[in-house]
């Protein structure tokens, strides 16, 4: 009976991550058109990290990094070949266009931090 | 009243401009702005250039009200304030691993010795429950940002390495304060409590990330060392007097005095005065250049012998080498496929590795012997701290950025880290002649004087008639007589005759000066020169007969010279097992012969600039990775259809940035060494990849305790936390390796 309990609970979790990480999403934040969109770099995460914005139109993105780490020096946009370095404290604007709809993620050197765009 | 900004140049990058209309908007938005007497925006570069008294800040607003976004451009850099930064950062490292080893260690130290209290106890049970606290003040203090960093992830649908140390360390502690709390729910067995493990872990994480930053800031050492180039002042002449200003107010046209030992502050062109400029430390380029009027200097560069005066005409961020660090940078954070893959694996490695944890726990829980729960702990506590993903992720950009970096060093420029991987790949090297091969610049080669004649008044006779000729040929001539100090008389009655070359009448006597052909219309006998012009021919040189009065007087006999280094250079690309291809516009003969010195593969001889293209695809259907290198202008459609262009003595010219990779020394040794290189960071990027891969394919499972069914061993959790914390370092550490590159070339 508890072993029972026990294993369903393992398997419940394993689905939860599943789910959670990979098959839900959290809500993209519009984007309204005017002035840039800050977004703040702290913490391993960018905030915020879904942004939903027109495609085919350049889109201003300003990065304000807090953390000091290393990891959190540059912005990549790979598929948009587009990078920026962010110092800290100093508001870095980068502008991307993306040209067609769909997805384009950006992340850190080393993929910890990522962010999405998605582009209608 | 209010006191308005001097006049200056401001200089600002514009974002958003996706297409001529918006150059049109943004200077006009520019134009408006009250006080600015020019503006000019170059849509290549996506910058402006602003004249008038104005504040920066004024223009960036106008130019978001149009609707696209600025930020003033600045040529020197301030690293120091990021120095300042990283260093501080480090410091803060230390003291949270100082507070957690403090803590962690003795605990851990004194657990073998039976000198802790047992938990059975009333008063042991209050000890632990201090102990706990403690800890638990240093997983706050020193372990925070993880578990910040954690949570917001995890509500961003994320999970990276923070997820995986607090879930970790969280586990570990939350489970010791069960078992301090509530002792009778666990089995008397499993009743030991985890707290040091959780501490020194922490400990761990934050020397290794501290080590690894001491690491990295190795890794920028060539950046560095290129923004270290900028002058930090400018002796520029205002009325006539010269004054010392900061560099960032040096304004376009402005005078600007060097003396000798200095750097020269920006690029611009000599009015006054020569020298001898040392430039090797933008092209590699060892020897000094000889500087005169008219010539042009770049910023950043060493003075070494004479005062002069020249004109800035490039400042700022438009200046040589403000593009070099620019583009170095912007390489730097490119990466090549192979990296990309590691991209996608950590992508999604985090929420992989939380489900082999808790099948991990499962696995325990159902077939693990007692004291089950405590095993249960430290496996799934063990895969968690293994399995960080930091390795993985520095593997390719670490090694990227000191590649390129050391790249630079060697004055080669690598666009992105796509080119780089290629380059390493190519499998035909196709070189164009002129310019690269041979230096692009015809010089007297040999003088063949006739009986009665000296090699002297030869060359004065030549150079008389020449003087007033534009060919290319007359050029070679007229710098062979000048180095010699000969003074050439004046000639009359010049005339070309096409194709075949040129007559004229110097003191009084009808010479003819051209080729065999010339001399046969006009009846004059060659002899024993025939042959020799043949030979001359045959060594890639153009022979040239001088007849005075109907005599033959001599040979003088004119080529492009083959650069001093070309050849062992072909021999470096040859042992790297590539096949060198030459194609040229010039005939078989002149071609073959030059192939013939240097040791090529294949000639294409005789064909149009706007074939090479062509001739590259041609190259590619037979399957071939073509690498091509040229003087970056009229081979540029070449350049661009080659897998890797190459642009070679362009290091000045903004050429640099449409060039997969720019060389700034003319000597085709830089190709040699831009492959070498190439390959060379890519095997570090495979070594780093397979490093940390196999860390974590081979530590997960042992952490998870697949040896433990045969040698009843499992990994213990601290270990795992150090070995965590070394890979990272390690992986910088191997990229730093990088920095040792040697280039293969004899330096001569
Ligand atoms: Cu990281």
């Amino acid at each position: 009976m508890n072993t029972w309990a026990i294993n369903l609970a393992g398997m419940a979790v394993m689905a939860l991550i599943v789910w959670w990480f990979w098959l839900s999403r959290s809500k993209a934040q519009h984007f309204s058109g005017a002035g840039p969109i800050e977004i703040i770099v702290d913490n391993g995460v960018y905030t915020p990290a879904r942004i939903e914005v027109p495609a085919g139109q350049p889109v201003t993105l300003r990065f304000v990094r807090k953390d000091p780490s290393p990891c959190a020096e540059k912005a990549l946009f790979d598929s948009l070949e587009v990078s920026a370095d962010l110092p800290v404290g100093k508001p870095v604007d980068v502008t991307v266009t993306p040209p067609v709809p769909g997805e384009y993620e950006f992340t850190c050197q080393m993929r910890m931090y990522r962010g999405t765009l998605v582009a209608r | 009243m209010s006191v308005s900004p001097p006049e200056n140049t401001t200089r600002l990058s514009i974002s958003g401009m996706t297409c001529a209309g918006c150059v049109s908007t943004v200077e006009n938005a520019l134009k408006n702005v009250p006080g600015v007497t020019e503006s000019a925006v170059n849509f290549a570069e996506h910058t402006a250039t602003v004249r008038g008294s104005v504040d920066a800040k004024v223009l960036v607003a106008a130019i978001t009200a149009s609707g696209y976004s600025a930020a003033e451009l600045r040529g020197a850099e301030d690293e120091s304030e990021k120095e300042a930064a990283e260093l501080s950062y480090y410091r803060s490292l230390l003291r949270k691993f100082i507070v957690a080893a403090v803590v962690g260690f003795p605990l851990m130290l004194a657990e073998p010795f039976g000198l802790m209290p047992m938990l059975d106890t009333d008063s042991g049970r209050v000890f632990w429950l201090v102990i706990g606290a403690v800890t638990l003040g240093v997983l706050v203090y020193a372990g925070g940002h993880f578990f910040r960093g954690a949570w917001k992830s995890f509500r961003a649908h994320n999970a990276n390495m923070d997820t995986l140390i607090a879930l970790g360390t969280g586990a570990a502690w939350v489970y010791s304060m069960l078992v301090v709390l509530f002792p009778d729910m666990v089995p008397s067995l499993a009743r030991h409590a985890y707290f040091e493990a959780a501490a020194v872990i922490i400990a761990l994480i934050n020397l290794g990330q501290a080590l690894e930053m001491r690491a990295r800031g190795k890794t920028s050492e060539a950046i560095k060392r290129l923004i270290g180039l900028q002058p930090k002042t400018a002796r520029v002449v205002r009325d006539g007097k010269e004054t010392d200003i900061p560099i960032s107010e040096v304004g376009l046209d402005e005078t600007i005095r060097v003396r000798p030992g200095e750097k020269i502050p920006v690029d611009g062109v000599i009015i006054e005065g020569h020298s001898s400029v040392d430039e090797s430390m933008l092209t590699g380029e060892p020897m000094p250049v000889e500087k005169k009027t008219g010539d042009d200097v770049t910023g950043g560069t060493f003075n070494k012998s004479g005062s002069f005066l020249f004109q800035a005409k490039r400042i700022g961020a438009d200046t040589a080498l403000a593009r070099i660090i620019e583009m170095v940078r912007r390489a730097q954070s490119t990466k090549p496929a192979i990296g990309r893959l590691a991209d996608r694996i950590s992508a999604v490695f985090v929420p992989v590795v939380l489900i082999i944890a808790v099948l991990t726990f499962l696995a325990w829980f159902n077939f693990g012997p007692e004291p089950k729960l405590s095993y249960m702990l430290v496996a799934t506590m063990t895969v968690l701290i293994i399995a960080c993903p930091c390795a993985l992720g520095l593997a390719t950009p670490i090694s990227i950025m000191v590649g390129v970096g050391k790249a630079a060093e060697y004055g080669i420029l690598i666009r992105n880290g796509e080119a780089l991987q290629q380059a390493g790949k190519l499998t035909t090297i196709v070189l164009d002649k002129t310019g690269t091969v041979t230096e692009g610049r015809p010089a007297v080669t040999t003088l063949v004087p006739a009986a009665g004649w000296d090699e002297t008044k030869l060359l004065t006779v030549a150079a008389s008639i020449e003087a007033g000729s534009e060919h290319p040929l007359a050029e070679a001539i007229v710098s062979a007589a000048q180095a010699r100090q000969i003074k050439s008389s004046s000639a009359s009655d010049f005339q070309a005759i096409t194709g075949h070359g040129v007559s004229a009448t110097v003191e009084g006597k009808k010479v003819y000066f051209g080729n065999a052909r010339l001399m046969a219309q006009h009846n004059v006998e060659l002899g024993n020169l025939v042959t020799r012009a043949e030979e001359l021919a045959a060594r890639a040189q153009t022979p040239m007969f001088l007849a005075v009065d109907g005599f033959v007087a001599g040979i003088v006999a004119v080529a492009d010279p083959i650069k001093p280094d070309s050849k062992s250079a072909i021999a470096r690309l040859h042992a790297i097992g590539l096949k060198v291809v030459m194609i040229t516009g010039d005939n078989r003969a002149t071609a073959e012969a030059v192939a013939r010195e240097v040791g090529i593969d294949e000639v294409m001889a005789e064909v149009l600039p706007g074939d090479k293209a062509d001739k590259v695809t041609a190259l590619q259907q037979r399957g071939e990775i073509v690498g091509m290198v040229g003087d970056g202008i009229n081979d540029a459609p070449a350049l661009a259809q080659a897998d890797v262009g190459f642009a070679i003595g362009t290091g000045t010219d903004i050429a640099i940035e449409s060039a997969d990779v720019a060389l700034m020394r003319g000597s085709l040794h830089g190709v040699a060494d831009a492959i070498a290189i190439s390959l060379a960071t890519v095997r570090n990027i495979k070594q780093n990849l397979f490093g940390a891969f196999v860390y974590n394919v081979l530590g997960i499972p042992v952490a998870a305790g697949a040896l433990f069914p045969f040698t009843g061993l499992l990994l213990n959790p601290v270990i795992a936390g150090a070995a965590m914390a070394m890979s990272s370092v390690t992986v910088v550490s191997n990229a730093n390796r990088l920095r040792w590159f040697k280039s293969g070339a004899t330096r001569t």
